[in-house]
């Protein structure tokens, strides 16, 4: 019985025992529930981002740039297949030995392994390493031959910027490169969409538009595993292509302009009067584009910048020359609106024996034995400086600025869309007092009224000054891209109404105009103005007379001009020397200004030769050949321009 | 006297016993035995290949094993038990001369057809062990020295030579299963009380002589951060894995966690985490009641078994199982430093799956000779 006492004793303890632990399991299984309950529910949202950080890796996929074109559809800037060879790093077991195979099958220089190192520092271990952007046909089909020797290495091919008028166009639309920190930084578009790899323009239209051209890059997301090792595809938001580019240029006509700079130093610039639209700005020399697409080599880069013709400064836009007679035009102009002269004021020019005189300093014509008795028109047309200085004089500097500014001069043409455009100067009285802190003199008003100087422009400006003049004297926007909205019907229609307009009191004072407003007094003052420019090149002992076209259709009409680089002093006027004997650096830049057709005006341009010598001789005779070439492709480009508009 | 004379053991007729079988434990453990296949099935990204093919025929022999050994009777295990912990003890003692290494510990012995682990068998041993050993002792004698050292010196015999593998969290299983039913045998709250406090003071001690990676895991569990990508990987990635199954998880097979191969030891140790990013909170919480009742129904079959040994045995499993379930469970969630547990018939592991098979059909065995009275 002490046994069973002692059983039963021993069969509660162990029960009682039993509730114990059997509560506490209880108790602990609330515990792991609640904790579960914790991960799985409360934090889900928690931990299902970190469980697709985990397993999704993100690629960005570079975009294509948006082609360029000419106003007639050819392609102008392009996007050309490359053999590229790409390294996987996470595929790589030894990178040094990769690179020493790859250098024996593709030609690698010491200097493009050496940045090749300095990637792969930056990259990290699932990066994929560009070893090389450009193969020939002969390198890639040898990467493919071996491939089976070189682990991670993929043979790749991608799209880069292909220009295929390469010289012909660069200083229009500029060359790409690849992005640095700097542009990443300046450009927003180039920091939303950056991709290793990713090209950014560096100048011209490729710099200007390049948030149009650069498009959005794609994004692939894949699934990895532990290791990074991409395991399939999830998604793939295919990247978008940049906008593709019309431009107003006429590559032919470019191509021309190109040529006919050819060795020398210059510019040509050809604008539509109405339109504004630029059809070409040639810039000589030029350089080759494509070699920056990939990185220039040093030896290439050090021969276009050692070249004493300074193929890098696009001369359009970029070079300031002094306008000289090219500006006597306008000179006439001003004098003209102001009521200084009328067509009847008359200065005999006596020749270099008896020369213009002013406070005892001496200024003297070009023409040695003087022109005799000028009058505005001949004096325009032989490019008489006597009767400039005179008229200068009576007119005075700030009237001079003012209209010289209102007709394009003094300011940047094209905006902000070359970073490098040059402003220029038109000075005044206020402008020499606040820029040199000195008062202005008299000299220096008569030397302004032959376009020397302190007076800088660049050869667009010109080419703009011509456009406004041509087209009766009305502000037109210049443009280097398409625009729907610039309408030459709306344009021309406005030009009439403002043609009509009853002209207020303060036309001659200083103010903004807006674009297609009229610019002028009296339009017979512009009449008489191009009337001259007629003569000088349609007329017997005008200074372009040599360069005229005989044909009706051709028939355009100019004004030479010699923008000095030093000043003439009397013993380089005794000497009379000829452009040969002269050094190169301090020759005369030669420039010519025109418009055509004659009776109908339309295109105007401008010509300028770096130390060419006289206008007449070494511009002059560029714009005859160019001209012919416009006025051919006129009835083309009206009826793209027709095309271009039923489309919008 | 009386009960054993009204019962002789050998009056239990084939159909007798198949109708005291409990086939609510076998249809438990079956379906806990299907899901562990589905697992690691998943484990292997929906491959039968070897993990697949290994557990399976593992679960089926092992199974099967449980089935047969059922019918052995209860009282050969009570008179078998010594041997069982000697034979347990003498493996142990042979994987220090003969065992095979594996990631720093040498805890299998190769027996040509399975790599053994005797760690593994010695969990079971020892309940077995204790159930006997406190069978006969009357419950006033429990509390003498005598009876306190001898279960100590039994106890902590195999746990230094399972500490020493090393393998911690084995040893401390062996230890909480021998615990437990000294517990259930009714030793003194006080001693409990008593050696959690001595325990407690000797913790920095502990840790000192602790291996370093052992030291960097207990670290690690306090602050997982520490080391993301060493010592804490595993323990972030297996909660990333769990957290973002959510409510219903990610599906089957559709585990990204475990396929992409982020969860280390997802085989073993890690495979509630699999099963959990899979089928969710409601999956686990599915999984874990299962859990729940076979340990019910062996708490059950102890309640109703007449002797000592076998009350002691199946509710000494019952908690033991409790804690493989815990301390696995609580590591994966984070709630415990990560030791090396494996989840009870889940887990891929033959010597895992044997000791618990084992010990089930020892559970059985005493559903069947429920009344045996066992030598008194």
């Amino acid at each position: 019985m002490i046994k069973k006492t002692g059983n039963l004793n021993k069969n509660k303890i162990i029960s009682r025992r039993l509730f114990v632990l059997v509560v506490a399991k209880i108790g602990l299984l609330g515990i792991i529930t609640s904790r579960l309950y914790n991960l799985q529910i409360s934090q889900k949202q928690k931990y299902e981002v970190l469980s697709d950080k985990n397993r999704i890796r993100e690629w960005k996929t570079p975009p294509q740039r948006g082609i360029i074109t000419d106003y007639f559809n050819n392609i102008i800037a392009d996007n050309q297949r490359v053999y590229q060879v790409h390294l996987s790093l996470e595929e790589v077991t030894n990178f040094n030995n990769s690179i020493f195979k790859l250098k024996n099958i593709i030609s690698l220089q010491e200097d493009e392994i050496k940045k090749i190192y300095e990637r792969k520092e930056k990259s990290k271990p699932w990066d994929t390493l560009i070893i090389s952007e450009n193969l020939s046909w002969k390198e890639f089909s040898k990467l493919n031959l071996y491939l089976h020797e070189l682990e991670g290495a993929k043979p790749v091919l991608s799209t880069s910027r292909y220009y295929p008028y390469s010289n012909d166009l660069v200083h229009v639309v500029g060359y790409v490169g690849d992005a640095t920190t700097q542009d990443i930084q300046n450009k927003k578009k180039v920091e939303e969409n950056f991709v290793p790899g990713l090209k950014v323009g560096k100048i011209g239209i490729e710099n200007s538009k390049d948030t149009e051209l650069i498009g959005s890059h794609g994004t692939k997301r894949y699934e990895v595993n532990a290791s990074g090792k991409k395991i399939s595809e999830i998604s793939y938001n295919k990247e978008t292509k940049g906008e593709n580019l019309r431009t107003t240029i006429d590559l032919e006509i470019q191509q021309l302009a190109q040529e006919l700079l050819k060795d020398q130093a210059g510019s040509i610039c050809v604008m539509d009067i109405y339109t504004g639209e630029v059809i070409t700005m040639a810039s000589s020399p030029t350089y080759d584009p494509n070699k920056f697409t990939h990185g220039i080599s040093t030896n290439d880069w050090n021969k276009i910048k050692n070249n004493r013709l300074r193929p890098l400064l696009n001369k359009s836009v970029a070079g300031l020359y002094s306008p000289g007679s090219t500006l006597k035009p306008l000179v006439a102009l001003a004098a003209l609106e102001y009521g200084i002269i009328d067509t009847k004021f008359k200065v005999n020019c006596k020749g270099h024996d008896h020369p213009y005189e002013l406070y005892g300093e001496r200024y003297h014509c070009w023409k040695k034995n003087g022109h005799g008795l000028m009058s505005m028109r001949n004096a325009i047309k032989q490019s008489c400086d006597i009767y400039f200085y005179e008229v200068a004089r009576l007119l005075g500097v700030d009237k001079l600025s003012l209209i010289t500014k209102r007709y394009g001069l003094g300011s940047k043409v094209l905006e902000d869309f070359f970073s490098e455009e040059k402003k220029g100067i038109v000075p005044s009285t206020k402008w020499k007092k606040q820029v040199l802190e000195q008062s202005w003199y008299l000299g220096e008003t008569v030397i302004t009224g032959i376009g020397q100087g302190y007076i800088q422009t660049t050869p667009l400006q010109l080419c703009l000054m011509t456009a406004q003049l041509a087209n009766g004297g009305y502000k037109i926007k210049p443009n280097l891209i398409y625009d729907k909205e610039i309408d030459l019907d709306i344009i021309k229609s406005k030009i009439e109404s403002e043609k009509n307009k009853s002209v207020s009191q303060n036309i001659l004072k200083d103010q903004e105009f807006k674009y297609y407003e009229r610019l002028y007094r009296n339009p017979n003052n512009l009449k008489l103005v191009l009337d001259a420019m007629y003569g000088s090149t349609n007329e017997q002992f005008g200074t372009s007379f040599r360069s005229r076209h005989k044909e009706d259709k051709y028939k355009f009409a100019g004004k030479t001009g010699t923008s000095q680089v030093k000043r003439i002093t009397d013993k380089d006027r005794e000497l009379d020397l000829d452009l040969e004997e002269i050094e190169y650096k301090s020759r005369d830049h030669a420039l010519f200004i025109a418009f055509a057709p004659y009776d109908k005006p339309r295109y105007s341009l401008s010509v300028l030769i770096e130390h060419g010598g006289s206008g007449s001789k070494a511009a002059a005779p560029l714009a005859n050949k160019l001209i012919k070439k416009i006025l051919d492709r006129h009835e083309l480009r009206e009826k793209i321009r027709k095309d271009l508009k039923n489309i919008a | 006297m009386i009960y054993s004379a009204s019962l002789n053991s050998n009056s239990y007729s084939f159909f007798e016993k198949l109708k005291a079988v409990d086939y609510f434990l076998i249809i438990i453990v079956a379906i806990i035995g299907s899901i562990s296949i589905f697992s690691i099935y998943s484990t292997e990204s929906g491959n039968f290949s070897f993990y697949t093919k290994n557990h399976l025929t593992r679960f089926l022999v092992f199974f099967s094993m449980f089935l047969v050994l059922s019918f052995v009777r209860v009282s050969v295990w009570y008179r078998q038990a010594y041997i069982f912990y000697v034979l347990g003890i003498l493996l142990l003692l042979l994987v220090i001369f003969f065992g095979i290494s594996a990631s720093g510990s040498k805890r299998w012995i190769n027996f040509f057809i399975m790599n053994l682990q005797p760690s593994e068998l010695m969990k079971i041993a020892i309940i077995v062990c204790f159930a006997r050993y406190y069978h006969r002792i009357q419950s006033s004698d429990i509390q003498s020295y005598k009876y306190l050292l001898q279960p100590l010196i039994l106890l902590l015999i195999p746990c230094y030579l399972v500490i020493t593998q090393p393998d911690l969290g084995t040893a401390i299983l062996i230890a909480g299963s021998g615990l437990a039913i000294i517990w259930l045998a009714g030793l003194n709250l006080k001693y409990f009380i008593y050696s959690g406090l001595i325990l407690l003071v000797s913790l920095p001690f502990v840790i000192s002589i602790l291996k370093p990676y052992q030291k960097s895991r207990i670290l690690t569990f306090f602050n997982p951060d520490r080391d993301p990508l060493g010592a804490g990987y595993q323990i972030i990635q297996s909660k990333i894995a769990i957290g973002s199954g959510g409510l219903l998880g990610k599906g089957f097979l559709q585990g990204t966690q475990s396929y992409l191969e982020f969860l280390p030891e997802k085989h073993t140790d890690f495979i509630f985490t699999l099963f959990s990013e899979e089928f969710g909170f409601l999956g686990s919480m599915v999984l874990i009641l299962l859990y729940a009742l076979l340990i019910y129904r062996i708490i059950r079959i102890g309640s109703s078994s007449r002797s000592f040994f076998a009350k002691l045995y199946c509710f000494g499993f019952a908690s033991a199982l409790f804690l493989y379930i815990f301390v696995n469970i609580a590591m994966v969630v984070g709630l415990l430093p990560i030791v090396g547990a494996p989840l009870p018939i889940m887990s891929y592991g033959g010597s895992s799956m044997l000791s618990i098979m084992l010990g089930l059909s020892i559970v059985m065995s005493c559903k069947i000779y429920s009344q045996d009275p066992i030598g008194n």
